[in-house]
């Protein structure tokens, strides 16, 4: 299923709609990583709401477009994990140590603003 | 049930269908004379029977009328469940008898042991009737001691079930009570955790944190584990998920007042502490979420 990137801004939102196959990742990553300089995004917001698994490929993934991205010279936010995700991740051991999280797309969009005035200051 | 039927006892040893019809027609004449027996003895089996509860000292929790009251009671229903060969009746008196009684603090050997020696006086009584006739009193002891068993067993069944009934009740009551998670500012939540921490109780504390974080769309939650003494490995490993679990919601934890104990325990396990915010009581962890949501409070006075 492939993942619709919008952009709304400065900033690019991909929504992932159902569950992602390894393929679909990689695309994602490569799409976003083409996109964010082509736009001169400033921020990436990546919606996992309707996520209901995910699996260490997923979340390894997830980790390096956040790393990727930041040496892109932009930030990114993962919003939107469900409760039982994010914990069945974390009993995984899958804790998305250095990456952005934020409760759903308003606060992450809320998050990068704060990050982009805090850059202009 | 142990024993069998007179009947079927006949009917099996001796194969004789004369034997058999004729026994067939003697079970219910006996059971019909045993009722009647304890119909027409009714006041001084009760009395006796009161008088060996007050003797074996059981019951204490109960005023001697109230015991015969309820005496009076249960000997009725065991006289109907003996001519009737029916339980519910006593079933359902059974229950509602537990259901008086057990907030009373009556023990489960106190009820088995008042059953047992109301089928003690009655076996007596009848030892005292058929003394003369020793078949006779056989045969009666042969329909009498099936039921009676049967009755003892339905009322202390009865009993055991209804405590546990009322003990999975209040072990609900104790969990749904024990993991509030509330919101004191907006963005703001409190969990305080309060008395022992068993995988369980941790398993639901996290599932309601989670869904009071969506619901509450949370910033920072400060769990107060002020109120618990100790925890072990695997419930201080789930409170560390707990923490890792709300900051993929975007939700920072401050987890306050962790015992001597408690902090052994996490260093022990070899918790990362430098993901963890801590402070050291309830009061350090709400300023500190304060500073995080931008809050700052100052008296009135500062302010004006």
């Amino acid at each position: 299923m492939e993942v619709p990137i919008l952009k709304q801004g400065s900033y690019l939102i991909a929504t992932v709609q159902g569950a992602l196959t390894d393929a679909d990742l990689l695309e994602l990553r490569a799409a976003l990583l083409e996109r964010v300089v082509r736009m001169r995004s400033q921020g990436v917001i990546l919606d996992l709401t309707a996520l209901d698994v995910m699996d260490s490929f997923a979340s390894r993934t997830i980790r390096e477009i956040a790393d990727m991205i930041r040496l892109r010279g932009a930030a990114t936010v993962i919003v939107g994990i469900q409760p039982e995700v994010a914990f069945a991740m974390v009993q995984l051991g899958l804790t998305l140590e250095e990456v952005t999280t934020a409760l759903d797309l308003e606060e992450g969009l809320a998050y990068l603003n704060q990050k982009s005035k805090e850059a202009r200051i | 049930m142990v024993r069998k039927r007179n009947e079927d006892v006949v009917v099996f040893t001796q194969n004789t269908t004369i034997e058999a019809t004729e026994s067939n027609q003697t079970a219910p004449r006996l059971l019909r004379e045993l009722v009647a027996h304890l119909r027409q003895n009714r006041t001084p089996l009760r009395e006796e029977w009161v008088r060996r509860i007050t003797e074996a000292q059981l019951l204490t929790a109960m005023s001697k009328p109230e015991i015969f009251a309820e005496a009076t009671s249960v000997y009725d229903s065991y006289v109907v469940a003996l001519e009737t060969g029916t339980f519910e009746a006593l079933q359902n008196y059974a229950r509602s008898l537990s259901e008086r009684i057990i907030p009373r603090g009556v023990e489960t050997h106190e009820v088995i042991g008042i059953v047992l020696l109301l089928r003690d006086v009655l076996a007596r009584s009848l030892f005292a009737k058929y003394q003369g006739n020793f078949e006779e009193l056989n045969r009666i002891l042969d329909a009498y001691e099936p039921a009676a068993n049967r009755i003892a067993n339905t009322v202390a069944v009865g009993f055991v079930q209804e405590r546990e009934r009322i003990i999975r009740q209040q072990q609900e009551a104790i969990r749904e009570l024990s993991t509030p998670v509330l919101p004191v500012r907006e963005r703001l939540l409190i969990l305080p955790i309060i008395g022992v921490m068993d995988p369980q109780r941790a398993r639901q504390l996290t599932e309601q944190l989670l869904h009071g974080i969506r619901t509450n769309r949370a910033k920072v939650v400060v769990i107060d584990t002020t109120g618990v003494a100790a925890m072990d490995g695997t419930v201080a490993n789930h409170l560390v998920l707990t923490v890792q679990a709300s900051r993929l919601l975007g939700a920072t934890v401050i987890v306050t007042g962790l015992s001597p104990e408690i902090a052994q325990t996490l260093v022990t396990i070899g918790v990362d502490l430098n993901k963890m915010n801590t402070a050291g009581d309830l009061q350090g962890g709400i300023e500190q979420a304060e500073r995080l949501l931008g809050y700052k409070v100052i008296p009135i006075a500062e302010a004006s």
